[in-house]
């Protein structure tokens, strides 16, 4: 498995996720800027949180038209897992390859807290290693409020797209929705923090169940290939 | 040339913090008339289109594409001819 973390202007939680996926899960990663126009070398592709941008104009609005966002959207052709966590999750919503928006949390105010997750589906390549139903996760953000439509809510639920809800609603969003999967379960986006939830040493290893579905997933699509 | 005056709003359905803590503020300050307060973006847009049609063409493309997140927000322009 090798793995791509882009980095926009702005980004700063490239690092973290580097840092999560190397140090903690020995996953060959790169760093790579959003310039970057060929990602077919990785076979899992995170995009971190941060301030793209400055943030200007919207979360993620400008990230969306960098170059490396039609590489991206190939690889999302070829079934490649995406992930965006935090501004990632924001671009990738802006982008279209995830439903919704995020806008300003109801509160006034950035959240630098910790939160209860509930792992609403646990079938999914991003959740099946989880084995605690309520998971506490770092968020930190000002625009986390996750807004969808009711017909899109409802097609969501039937696909069961939505893989986390927050146990005491931080920001507002719609029916405490936390993590959502695009339709085919290959592109997933949240505003709480996994990779900063991976290390005893920083008290909180709840975390670790999100990369370990992926490497699980990964795994097993390679033998399911080879037989 | 043509200036285009873009007004970004949130579609009325979607709650607005930043024009809510406005608006709480406002009341403190004892403005006791203020029933609402919408904060939305404004832009001025200079074009160098042949004429007013393709100006607007331009700006409906663009504000739809970038300037405006079609999930939660709406746009309203102007547009007036200029001289450099």
């Amino acid at each position: 498995m090798k793995a791509a973390v882009i980095t926009f202007p702005g980004s700063n939680c490239d690092l973290d996720m580097y840092h999560a996926l190397v140090d903690e899960f020995q996953i060959e990663t790169e760093i790579l800027p959003a310039t970057i126009t060929d990602l077919s070398a990785y076979d899992a592709i995170f995009i971190p949180g941060g301030f793209s941008y400055g943030d200007y104009l919207r979360t993620g609005a400008i990230a969306r038209f960098a170059p490396v966002m039609a590489a991206i959207k190939a690889a999302d052709q070829q079934g490649k897992i995406i992930v965006g966590i935090c501004n990632g999750f924001q671009i990738l919503t802006e982008a279209g390859l995830l439903p919704g928006a995020l806008q300003t949390n109801t509160q006034p105010g950035f959240i630098c807290d910790i939160t209860g997750l509930k792992v609403v589906n646990t079938t999914s390549k991003f959740t099946n290693a989880f084995t605690k139903s309520i998971n506490q996760f770092p968020i930190a953000h000002g625009e986390g409020n996750y807004y969808v439509d009711a017909a899109t809510l409802a097609t969501m639920q039937a696909n069961q797209q939505i893989l986390f809800t927050y146990t005491d609603n931080p920001n507002g969003s719609i029916a405490d929705i936390a993590g959502v999967t695009n339709v085919n379960g290959n592109v997933f986006g949240m505003m709480p923090h996994p990779e900063r939830a991976v290390d005893a040493l920083l008290g909180n290893v709840d975390g670790r169940a999100f990369f370990s579905s992926i490497i699980a997933s990964l795994v097993n699509q390679q033998e399911a290939i080879k037989a | 040339m043509f200036l285009a005056k873009i007004y970004v709003t949130y579609k009325p359905s979607i709650l607005d913090p930043k024009g809510e803590t406005v608006k709480d503020a406002l009341q403190r300050m004892e403005y006791t008339g203020i029933e609402d307060v919408v904060m939305g973006k404004y832009f001025e847009i200079k074009l160098s289109s042949s004429d007013a049609t393709s100006a607007a063409k331009e700006v409906e493309s663009f504000s739809e594409k970038l300037l405006i997140n079609v999930n939660m927000e709406v746009f309203r322009y102007e547009i007036e001819a200029i001289t450099e």
